[in-house]
């Protein structure tokens, strides 16, 4: 029954998309329009087409499950991972490259930089980053409730809603249909179907969670939802907006700097709680996990959350200094975000120290070195962070390439080598084979992350400092010294190695795709084990002896 | 130990859900709520008007192009920006901004106050390709301007959706917002309306093509009207305290 109605409401979406269609006075709205149409009529097929004639009559959903965890949408979820993951890097790539080489994009309007760059910051942080948080996310709650999904369907709706979501916000930026508030591009329409989305995604969750069979919830779930809450209320506020008629185009009902602090209250938050809250849930988990060992602190583990989750919201600030803001909010932002330095390293010793007594894994686990990794960049970014929103730091860092190189070493670093690790640990399990196809590959992934990282990270720290001292620089008359061409004409080396950090890294996230493909084949690669190291031989463990020469007194 | 009694957190999702989106909402609310009463951030200063309609239309078409990624709109008070840049940005400024365009980045120059520095030859020419204007410009060329028509459906539209979230625009302005676009600039009547509506309306052809409304006439009256409209040597921060 409720099949049919679900059927019922995707038809009524795709009767939605014809009017969209019929009304277009834009090529993009229109192609939107399709888009939703295709998605609905899909939607309607696999509703109706999975059910099956009850023995007592009507119509039943078959459990897939078998009354095991509900892992289909963890296995989608982990091939949209790392699809998206390749798109996101390449699409970065691409855009490094007209920053070095500018004329490639040939004056067309689809290939600017413009319009790609939000297509690369959406990919890598919602569509790599969303799709490896819903499918963590569901194994995890399972895992730590000991119980199944509640409604699979709505998790397997959630899935699919949130990638229809990525197609609609990718494609009306290259289209030149955005809002321009920096991770929050997607137009009013985009926006309504996320919260639809993410409303499911918490009843999912929050459901999963009240039918669980332990008596507490378990940390890592703690930031799962507390990550699921604060970005539905993010979102919202940040995104009210009045449309144009029945078109693409909307107006924000903020405006000026009203407007500026919501629009980074979210932004920041978007990295406080989707690029950190979440991901550390999936390192509350996977970490004690792929170690064998029990989380190291739960008195931290409480400390680290509430005061992470606290202080987080506060430090949105950072972003306006010296704007036209207020000077009283800078300083608030600017304080917050120095306290925030506390909690950060906190959750990074509890993640670290888990591994207390299983330090050399980092040397024989090629997934826990990536873990171990990926905590040490969270290290070193939110220590970075603090840094640069002391406002005289500030001063200089804004507006420059440091701040590039400040995100990627959290992004490429923390978010990325805990998904990369996250996956490697799902994909023999949600694939239901033995092991991984290739460990030694994943060391190669380690090291050319951490090849790439180092060259992308160094070359915009130095280049952004130089542009920031070029741009202040006066002579001894009091003249500026440089104009701002010979500025951006300096940055080209830097800009060359990053273009270079970037493609190692994408090389790196190629050799997973390839992995995580032959594992799913079920093959696995004939390789000699990383932790044999060099067997001991007895006989050729003794000094050397000439031969014919005379045997010393025993 | 205070830690004991977290368990009754822990094994309530209730609890645990409520507090949590208690504790995330304080900083919020602490930070924004103010921004809407304090003086200087509703402060209005002479000169600053909504936008005409084509000015809205450029902006939008910079909006479109996501020119916000390599270019700010929000200079600050150091003595290196207010000798490349101008004066710094008042809040008031940018007050029918929706959204604002302060930026995050400095690929290329910041544009609060670029209107009137350059001559719309150069605008037109740079934006079909910068590199034969500036030979270090690292700017996307935006050959297609030129060659499209300005879409001026619902242009009314527009300014009701503006009037609905806060910009002050008139009956007056509403309705004759399709001629306003037209006037400023292609037709060669008489300006004397649309610049009574809005003041300091730079009216012109833009793109140097008196006889078509293209996109590039759009986005260069946007540009040229970026910074000019406040008398920054009249200006006193404290002559708007309220």
């Amino acid at each position: 029954m409720t099949s049919f109605l679900q059927a019922g409401a995707y038809l009524l979406f795709g009767i939605l998309s014809l009017f969209m269609i019929a009304t277009a006075t834009s090529a993009g709205f229109a192609i939107h329009g399709v888009i939703i149409l295709i998605a609905c009529i899909l939607a309607v097929v696999t509703t109706v087409g999975r059910l099956q004639p009850s023995p007592n009559g009507g119509w039943i959903v078959p459990d897939t499950a078998n009354g095991g965890y509900h892992d289909g949408v963890i296995k989608a979820g982990v091939i949209a991972t790392v699809f998206w993951g390749v798109v996101g890097l390449l699409v970065g790539v691409v855009i490094a490259a007209q920053l070095t080489f500018p004329t490639l994009g040939w004056g067309i309007e689809y290939l600017s930089f413009g319009r790609l760059r939000p297509v690369h910051t959406s990919a890598v942080i919602f569509a790599f980053g969303g799709n490896a948080l819903l499918a963590t996310s569901f194994w995890v709650v399972q895992r730590t409730c000991r119980a199944q999904l509640w409604a699979p369907g709505l998790a397997w709706f959630v899935f699919w809603g949130y990638q229809l979501f990525i197609v609609l916000a990718a494609s009306g930026y290259v289209l030149g249909i955005t809002q321009s508030k920096e991770y929050a591009e997607p137009e009013w329409y985009v926006d309504l179907w996320l919260t639809i989305v993410w409303v499911a995604y918490l009843a999912v969750y929050v459901g999963t969670i009240v039918k669980r069979r332990e008596p507490h919830i378990y940390v890592a779930n703690w930031f799962y939802l507390a990550f699921i809450i604060t970005i539905a209320m993010l979102h919202v506020v940040n995104n009210l907006a009045v449309p144009v008629g029945f078109g693409p185009k909307s107006y924000g009902v903020w405006a000026g700097v009203q407007d500026a602090l919501t629009q980074w209250w979210y932004g920041h938050n978007a990295v406080g709680f989707f690029l950190t809250a979440g991901f550390l849930g999936m390192m509350y988990y996977f970490v004690p996990k792929q170690a064998g060992k029990p989380v190291y602190s739960y008195r931290l583990s409480i400390v680290h959350f509430w005061s992470l989750i606290f202080l987080y919201i506060w430090a949105g600030p950072h972003h306006l200094h010296y704007t036209a803001l207020p000077d009283w909010a800078q300083f608030l932002g600017m304080t917050f975000s120095i306290m925030l330095w506390m909690p950060s390293w906190g959750g990074m010793i509890n993640g670290l120290m888990t591994l207390e007594g299983a330090w050399d894994k980092i040397r024989t686990d090629p997934i826990i070195r990536m873990q171990v990794a990926a905590l040490a960049f969270y290290g070193m970014s939110t220590f970075e962070g603090p840094m640069m929103s002391i406002r005289s730091v500030n001063g200089l860092s804004h507006y420059t390439d440091w701040t590039i190189g400040h995100v990627h070493s959290g992004a490429l670093g923390w978010v990325g080598m805990i998904s990369f690790s996250s996956m490697y640990f799902l994909a023999p399990r949600v694939f239901g084979v033995a092991r991984l196809y290739s460990l030694r590959m994943i060391n190669w992934h380690f090291w050319m992350a951490m090849g790439g990282i180092t060259l992308y990270t160094a070359s915009m720290w130095v280049a952004g400092i130089m542009q920031g001292l070029m741009w202040r620089e006066f002579n001894a008359e009091g003249y500026l010294v440089y104009s701002f061409a010979e500025v951006t004409a300096a940055m080209h080396p830097y800009y060359l190695i990053r273009l270079a950090g970037g493609v190692i890294y994408l090389g790196g996230a190629l050799m997973m795709v390839w992995n995580i493909w032959m594992t799913a084949k079920g093959r696995v690669r004939d390789e000699a084990p990383l932790d044999a190291g060099t067997p001991h031989n007895p006989h050729t463990d003794r000094p050397l002896v000439p031969v014919g020469a005379a045997q010393p007194a025993e | 130990m205070a830690f004991e009694s977290h368990a009754k957190i822990e094994r309530n999702v209730t609890i645990l859900a409520v507090l949590t989106l208690v504790v995330v909402m304080i900083g919020g609310l602490v930070q924004l709520v103010p921004l809407f009463f304090l003086e200087n951030t509703i402060e209005k200063v002479e000169g600053v008007r909504p936008y005409t309609p084509l000015e809205l239309a450029g902006r939008n078409i910079y909006i479109r192009e996501g020119c916000y990624t390599c270019h700010s709109q929000m200079i600050r008070p150091f003595r290196d920006e207010a000798e490349r840049f101008g004066h710094y940005s008042l809040a008031a400024e940018s007050m029918y901004d929706h959204p604002f365009q302060w930026g995050s980045k400095r690929t290329g120059p910041d544009l609060a106050r670029v209107g009137n520095r350059y001559s719309d030859e150069w605008h037109a020419q740079h934006l079909v390709n910068p590199r034969d204007v500036v030979p270090e410009s690292i700017m996307p060329a935006y050959p297609f301007l030129k060659e499209r028509l300005l879409d001026t459906t619902d242009i009314a539209g527009h300014l009701k959706a503006n009037r609905t979230v806060g910009v002050p625009y008139s009956d007056e302005q509403v309705k004759n917002a399709l001629a306003d676009m037209q006037a400023q600039a292609v037709s060669d009547g008489d300006p004397t309306d649309l610049q009574r509506r809005y003041p300091k309306a730079q009216v012109r052809d833009f793109d140097g093509d008196p006889t078509r409304l293209t996109e590039m006439d759009a986005l260069i009256a946007y540009l040229q009207m970026l910074g000019t409209l406040v008398d920054l040597d009249a200006y006193v921060p404290e002559q708007n305290r309220r």
